[in-house]
């Protein structure tokens, strides 16, 4: 290499150059990825992510000092999948569906945690006693219910108006189009519910294959007149532009509509499914300890009946209920807007995450053929 | 001298290295621990060694002895111990749905049951373990090399012998998927062709200050998000909407006889459509602009009518543009599945909605990358029956 001694404006030299240049941001960004001043928390974005970070992730930093660094992502388990059989970790803190936090928690990308170690109740209840039975797991901390209903547009129907999850599949009472999530989450329960199997068999009557042949021949009856919609913003749209007379949808997205745009939706809670979702802590995360602060610090009733002061997902803990106030920026009493208001769980189901866990694949298989068709 | 030179070529190829271990870490080796997935499943194996072995010598027919049931306890219950159970069960369950919960809920009362007889106690928990088929599918998940996914991705299976049969009709899907996506990707290409190739021409051969006017209209589009000109369609496609309401008001169709003109193929051909447009405009133009407008004024002085001019003159020398843009929109639109997902309704799913779920949902890493394979090797396939077609050393794309 005698001859580029002299010669300072070789490209190889230059590069080096550059390559040392950059050095000090990258060692910058690489060390403040270590610190344990701050974690990050993937949430699902849109207004439900703003509810998160007044009613939970602000407070969280001003108790503790710990900053929360918040990051959108569109469910599923893919990326924390990724990062953990890499041994990069860098997110802390997800934010899942209950199957996922399940399925999270059996292949082992989510941290144990200790439902004893959680704040109790109010009134003194033990966390494990306190959360509605099944709505925790191994791997989970805090949880809100949402809950698959179905609305319709009062302009559409000025008369007779749909009561009961019956009338959603009945094309004779109420003709015109409906809009269904593209899944068979939730759908198959509808549908079962509508056949008049009651709550508490749903599941058994779904293990069985004539059980599934039962949900799909109920679900048959309306597949001519189904708009099928696969993001949570299209029902309250397609409402509204009484593209469909009726459509299932998260009430979360209904209540917004409702209450902030003030259109005129009515929410039918006859035949609810129950969705629930928890925090989870990626596995092998190196700001463990803060994470877990975090999960317990959102486990307590109080953050998550926060939750609820700016959007309609309501506590998986029974001591939550009471805490509901109102909105926090329109003044509406948010209780009859909840999932698990009282008078909304006449007929309802929780969702399964363990049975989905275990028959997703098949019944997405099977429905996505039968769409097909 | 010569070592002079070798070395500046040394350097100068030493240049392309960060090129090379860019592509090397973020393209080659995903696609290459993809591709292992698609065919290689240790987890299983590793899980359950001494079972496995077990099960090795087991006929099939009947159910397992008593030892291979002691055996399959008590790996159970270490696999358990470790918070290692999930993942197995998850795999087997795939192979036999429903194996999940039988795997769980065994696991689960082994905790506590010290057994005389592990093949009562286990059938007793559930009675899927005195069926033959529970054994097969764990002895059939334990292969750490397996050919399965692709089987599965082709919507076939292998009988409890271990024929290959096809899989049953409620739940074939990705055959059919596979040939709608190609379906409907060579729609898409065509369409794009006959519309873009007289925009094309026209931009090619205006003056340069309409041409330029011209070149932003199909521009602009090509810069909006696709997610609004997707729900742009929407309102102007839906039933209420737009296109339906001017046509109800001119009084070609009656209030009641609104067409449905999305949530349906329709409206995944028109979107796709408008969204790939610029991708077939810009290399025919590209490629128009360099074909100098003497060719068909000769062709004409020597007595061709427009049409013979173009057929035998222009439109041959602007065939590496119909190449360059055709396998562009083809192969963008084969895998697209945002705007087929939102305008396509009940028949919008193409294959890549298909990988999205096992990439994200199910997990299932292998059937994801045994669909990719697939997806891959058909376009493959007809790259090279393109290529003896058009033949792509005449592609060009200016």
């Amino acid at each position: 290499m005698t001859g580029s001694h002299g010669d300072r404006n070789t490209p190889a030299r230059s590069g080096r150059n550059v390559l040392l240049a950059l050095l000090p941001p990258a060692l910058a960004i690489w060390s403040a990825g270590c610190t344990t001043e701050g974690i990050t928390v993937v949430s699902w974005g849109g207004s439900y992510e703003e509810a998160c970070s007044k009613a939970l992730f602000e407070p969280f930093s001003a108790e503790t000092g710990i900053e929360v660094l918040v990051e959108d992502f569109n469910g599923g388990l893919a990326q924390v999948r990724a990062q953990v059989e890499t041994g990069n970790v860098y997110w802390d803190v997800v934010d899942l569906e209950m199957a996922d936090v399940v399925k999270g928690c059996d292949e082992g990308l989510l941290e144990v945690v200790d439902i004893d170690e959680f704040p109790s109740a109010p009134d003194g209840t033990a966390a494990r006693d306190d959360y509605f039975a099944g709505t925790y797991s191994e791997c989970g901390g805090g949880g809100l219910y949402a809950s698959a209903i179905f609305a319709y547009n009062r302009e559409t129907f000025p008369n007779k108006q749909p009561s009961k999850l019956e009338d959603f599949f009945d094309l004779a009472k109420f003709p015109g189009r409906r809009g269904m999530r593209r899944t068979p989450v939730a759908n198959l329960e509808l549908a079962l519910m509508a056949d008049g199997v009651p709550t508490d068999d749903v599941y058994a009557v779904l293990s069985t294959p004539e059980g599934v042949d039962r949900a799909f021949r109920k679900l048959d009856a309306i597949k001519a007149e189904v708009v099928w919609w696969e993001t949570g913003a299209q029902p309250p749209q397609m409402l509204a532009d009484q593209e469909v007379v009726m459509s299932t949808a998260f009430n979360g997205r209904i209540f917004n509509a409702q209450v902030l745009e003030g259109q005129p939706f009515t929410i039918v809670w006859d035949g609810q499914v129950l969705d629930y979702g928890q925090l989870a802590v990626v596995a092998g995360t190196p700001r463990l300890e803060a994470a877990k602060q975090f999960l317990l610090f959102a486990s307590r009733v109080e953050s998550m009946a926060a939750i609820g002061r700016y959007i309609a997902y309501s506590p998986t803990r029974r001591s939550g209920m009471s805490l509901i106030s109102t909105h926090a920026e329109t003044g509406v009493d948010m209780r009859p807007h909840m999932p698990s208001a009282p008078e909304n769980l006449a007929r309802a189901l929780r969702n399964d995450p363990d049975w989905w866990t275990t028959h997703a694949d098949e019944m997405t298989e099977r429905f996505s053929a039968w769409l097909a068709r | 001298m010569a070592r002079t030179l070798s070395r500046a070529r040394l350097r100068a190829a030493a240049l392309t290295l960060p090129l090379l271990a860019f592509v090397g870490v973020t393209f080659i080796a995903p696609l290459g621990s993809m591709l292992v997935r698609s065919f290689h499943e240790p987890h299983v194996a590793d899980a359950l060694p001494q079972t496995l072995a077990s099960l090795r010598a087991w006929d099939g027919a009947s159910v397992p002895s008593e030892d291979t049931f002691r055996i399959l306890a008590t790996e159970l219950r270490r696999l358990d111990q470790q918070r290692k159970l999930g993942g197995v069960a998850t795999r087997i369950n795939r192979l036999a749905g429903g194996m999940r919960s039988t795997i769980m809920d065994t696991a689960r009362a082994l905790r506590t049951a010290e057994p005389v007889s592990w093949r009562e106690t286990l059938t007793a928990t559930d009675p899927a373990w005195g069926d033959e088929a529970a054994w097969l599918a764990v002895r059939r998940a334990g292969e750490r090399y397996t050919m399965r996914h692709y089987l599965n991705a082709l919507d076939l299976d292998r009988d409890s012998s271990g024929n290959i049969v096809a899989q049953s009709p409620d739940r074939r899907i990705y055959l059919p998927l596979l040939l709608r996506t190609l379906g409907v990707s060579l729609a898409i290409t065509f369409i794009c062709l006959i519309l873009g190739y007289p925009v094309a021409y026209l931009i090619a051969n205006a003056s340069p200050a309409r041409a330029n006017l011209l070149l932003l209209l199909v521009l602009v589009p090509f810069w909006t998000s696709l997610l609004v000109r997707t729900t742009s369609w929407i309102v102007l496609l839906q039933n209420q909407g737009v296109v339906n309401d001017l046509l109800v008001a001119a009084g070609i169709i009656g209030d009641d006889g609104r067409l449905a003109l999305v949530y349906n193929m329709v409206g995944t051909l028109v979107a796709m459509t408008q969204v790939l447009l610029p991708f077939m405009i810009l290399p025919l133009y590209a490629v128009m602009r360099s074909i100098s407008p003497m060719y068909l004024r000769a062709a004409s002085s020597l007595g061709a009518t427009f049409w013979q001019g173009f057929v035998r003159v222009y439109w041959p020398q602007s065939l590496p543009g119909v190449a360059a843009g055709s396998l562009l929109v083809f192969i963008l639109s084969i895998g697209y599945y945002i705007t087929p997902a939102l305008v396509g309704g009940r028949t919008g799913q193409l294959i890549s909605n298909m990988i999205a779920y096992h990439m994200q949902e199910s997990l299932n890493w292998g059937l994801a990358a045994a669909l990719g394979v697939i997806l891959l090797l058909a376009v493959m396939l007809l790259y090279l029956v393109y290529n003896r077609l058009v033949g792509i050393e005449r592609m060009r794309l200016s």
